[in-house]
């Protein structure tokens, strides 16, 4: 069959590939610049067997959204900077209680109410440390609208395989941007499920620690257990044994440690001999491209290293960049959120430098060819 | 309107619904929490209702500590959000049988929002909210049910607060069942959470339960056995009596029994009623 092509907004893809990925549960609260994911799913879940509620809040979203997915169903929230603020201790209860589920974050102006309509990015940090206690953390960054919708299929694959809650950040220019893009067929993307147990319900453990992830079943289908925020047991049920605890406790992040290259996922262009490093998501990435094209004509040595997994950070392909140029350049749209980790991968092997915009427009070519420019 | 007569059956083992190797339970003695459990597991019992549908739900409390004990699809969740949890498990699986175990503090005060919520969308499931009056789990503050002038932790001159009516909420906000019991009046319990088990929509039952570690010794109810005894003389008036009584035999109490009862469309089959079958025709 002929490949189907369609002028796609970024929300719309999103949607468009949770769907793909067998979503069948959304529970969220409408925020700009993020609503029309939530618009399109109360309109096409119906029609698959799935299910959309509006909640009250965003907390109860991230709530009924863990609880969709207990149930079986694989489960969306999407929302924006206040909205994922208020998200963050049910998000925590996610990542303790191994349930997998995908959150969107529509990255736009803030701290607070900021700039509803402008674009950010910055919310990396509070994709990895928003919510309190340590945690593992997983989180997507597309910069393009078929990239939306093919990383919220990924998300959805990294969620059932880790049993883990997956983040998707894009910057509200990504999510409003229309490109035409190509809808896959059932079969061209992979679709994964979790795995669920084929034990006797007697021996079922939903934290057995004999497996790295262990498998999950439904409720309400014979394997009547128990989950709970508290620190637990292989059987879920609360203990204080120090020994439990730390078991549990480094478990839950080992399944990210353990699967880096699986989890991780880069874009790099003219890299082979680049002198100048640009590291980059989102919208931000694109004016990136942009200028390193540019700087190509001029035959000054620039390139590009464009992370798709900014959680867990990409520490192997910057480390590789810090051995071979003699600055990165880290344009982003925040007070400086990626470069301190870019700086912290380099430790001293190259110079890094940030590019920081907060006042709600995008970071121009314009600005990241200057800099190229000034270390060419 | 009258609580229905139902057979108690005498003696009940209580171990086909408890997960025994989880047991002792953390609760105090004396404290009200495992009576109204016991009223509960006698209701499922006579609504024959089968464990592997049965979903409790919780948010935190000691009240909430509720499902690790029993032999239940259980979720112990966070603080206040149990309602949302368990509205995201019923609509995706229309065939669990919702109980939510919340405290005066998860339901009235952190979890408010989501509790008149639940009750304006009728979803099913039965909230039993413990209320004893005080934050129990984090060691006696006052709770949104407080009464004016009791003494807590965080109220040492009294509290200046006006307490909620948990009931007078709920049917407000819309559940279509509301009731209220007592953790002294044990069986007239287990009668309201047989028929709250058998309304189709969201049914609230109050339980004027005891915590006598903090409540009682900050409020000079010194023993469990005096708090059982309050509760039974001054505390409640039956439904049935209420109108029969002369005024200052009612004054300042509430009233136990089912207050409210009405027949109307519950959310998960509205869902499919109204919007799956637009949305697929
Ligand atoms: C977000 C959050 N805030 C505060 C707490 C602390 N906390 C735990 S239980 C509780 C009060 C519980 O009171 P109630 O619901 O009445 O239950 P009880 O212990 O009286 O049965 C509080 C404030 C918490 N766990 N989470
Ligand atoms: S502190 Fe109070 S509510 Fe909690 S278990 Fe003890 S008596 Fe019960
Ligand atoms: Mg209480």
């Amino acid at each position: 069959m002929a490949a189907k092509k369609k002028l796609m907004q970024g929300n719309e893809a999103c949607a468009e590939g949770a769907l793909y990925a067998g979503c069948k549960f959304y529970a969220g609260y409408p925020i700009t610049p993020s609503t029309e994911v939530a618009e399109i799913m109360s309109v096409e879940l119906p029609k698959r067997g799935g299910k959309f509620i509006q909640m009250e809040d965003e907390i109860a979203s991230m709530a009924a959204t863990i609880g969709g997915s207990l149930a079986g169903l694989k489960s969306l929230t999407a929302t924006s900077g206040p909205g994922f603020s208020l998200k963050q201790e049910a998000l925590g209860y996610a990542c303790l209680t191994e349930v997998p589920c995908v959150v969107i974050n529509v990255m736009r102006g803030g701290p607070s109410t900021g700039y509803p309509t402008g674009p950010s990015q910055s919310d990396i940090m509070q994709a990895k440390w928003g919510t309190h206690g340590d945690h593992p953390a997983i989180a997507l960054t597309p910069a393009y609208v078929q990239e939306i919708l093919d990383e919220t299929v990924r998300a959805f694959n990294l969620s059932e395989k880790y049993r883990t809650p997956v983040v998707v950040l894009y910057d509200e220019i990504v999510g409003h941007m229309r490109e035409p893009i190509t809808i896959p067929e059932p079969g061209d993307l992979e679709v994964i499920d979790r795995a669920k147990p084929d034990c006797d319900p007697e021996d079922y453990k939903p934290y057995d620690d004999k497996h790295l992830i262990a498998p999950l079943a439904p409720f309400g289908e014979g394997y009547r257990f128990h989950v709970t925020g508290l620190n637990h047991k292989e059987d879920g049920f609360p203990t204080n044994d120090s020994e439990m605890i730390d078991i549990n406790n480094r478990r839950i992040m080992q399944k990210i440690d353990d699967n880096i290259d699986d989890i991780c996922k880069n874009d790099e262009s003219n890299l082979e001999d680049a002198e100048i490093g640009i590291f980059a998501v989102g919208s931000t990435s694109r004016s990136a491209k942009f200028s390193v094209n540019a700087a190509r004509k001029k035959s000054i040595k620039a390139g590009l290293l464009r992370p798709l997994t900014i959680w867990p950070f990409p520490d192997k392909a910057v480390g590789e960049l810090a051995e071979k140029c003699k600055v990165i350049i880290v344009p982003e749209l925040n007070l400086g959120q990626m470069v301190n980790e870019v700086k912290r991968v380099a430790a001293g092997r190259c110079e890094v430098v940030g590019i920081h915009r907060v006042d709600g427009e995008p970071i121009k070519p314009a600005q990241i060819t200057e800099l190229i420019e000034k270390y060419s | 309107m009258a609580v229905a007569k139902q057979k108690l059956s005498v003696p009940f083992d209580y171990d086909k619904y408890l997960r025994k190797d989880k047991l002792p339970h953390i609760w105090c003695p004396g404290c009200g929490h495992g009576i109204v459990l016991k009223s509960l597991l006698r209701a499922i019992d006579n609504k024959e209702l089968s464990k592997n549908d049965l979903c409790m739900v919780s948010g935190i409390g000691c009240s909430s500590r509720t499902p690790g004990y029993v032999d239940f699809n259980t979720l112990h969740t966070i603080h206040g959000r149990a309602f949302s949890f368990a509205t995201g498990l019923k609509l995706a699986k229309p065939s669990l049988k919702m109980i939510i175990a919340t405290g005066d503090g998860d339901a009235m005060a952190i979890g408010g929002n989501h509790f008149i919520h639940t009750c304006r969308r009728n979803i099913d499931m039965l909230i039993i909210v413990y209320s004893n009056a005080i934050y129990g789990m984090t060691g006696g503050q006052f709770s949104p049910t407080t009464p004016i002038g009791s003494i807590a932790t965080t109220s040492r001159y009294g509290n200046v607060e006006p307490p909620f009516d948990i009931c007078e909420m709920a049917k407000a906000a819309g559940a279509t069942f509301v009731a209220r019991g007592t953790a002294y009046h044990t069986q007239e319990l287990e009668r309201t959470f047989t028929e709250a088990l058998g309304h189709k929509g969201t049914a609230v039952v109050e339980v004027i339960d005891s915590c006598p570690i903090y409540f009682g010794r900050m409020n000079k109810q010194r023993g469990a056995s005096e708090m059982m005894e309050n509760i039974e003389k001054n505390g409640t008036v039956s439904v049935k009596q209420v109108d029969k009584l002369p005024a200052e035999k009612t004054e300042g109490k509430l009233v136990r029994g089912i207050l409210h009862r009405v027949e109307k469309p519950e959310y998960c089959e509205q869902y499919d009623k109204l919007i799956v079958a637009k949305a697929t025709k």
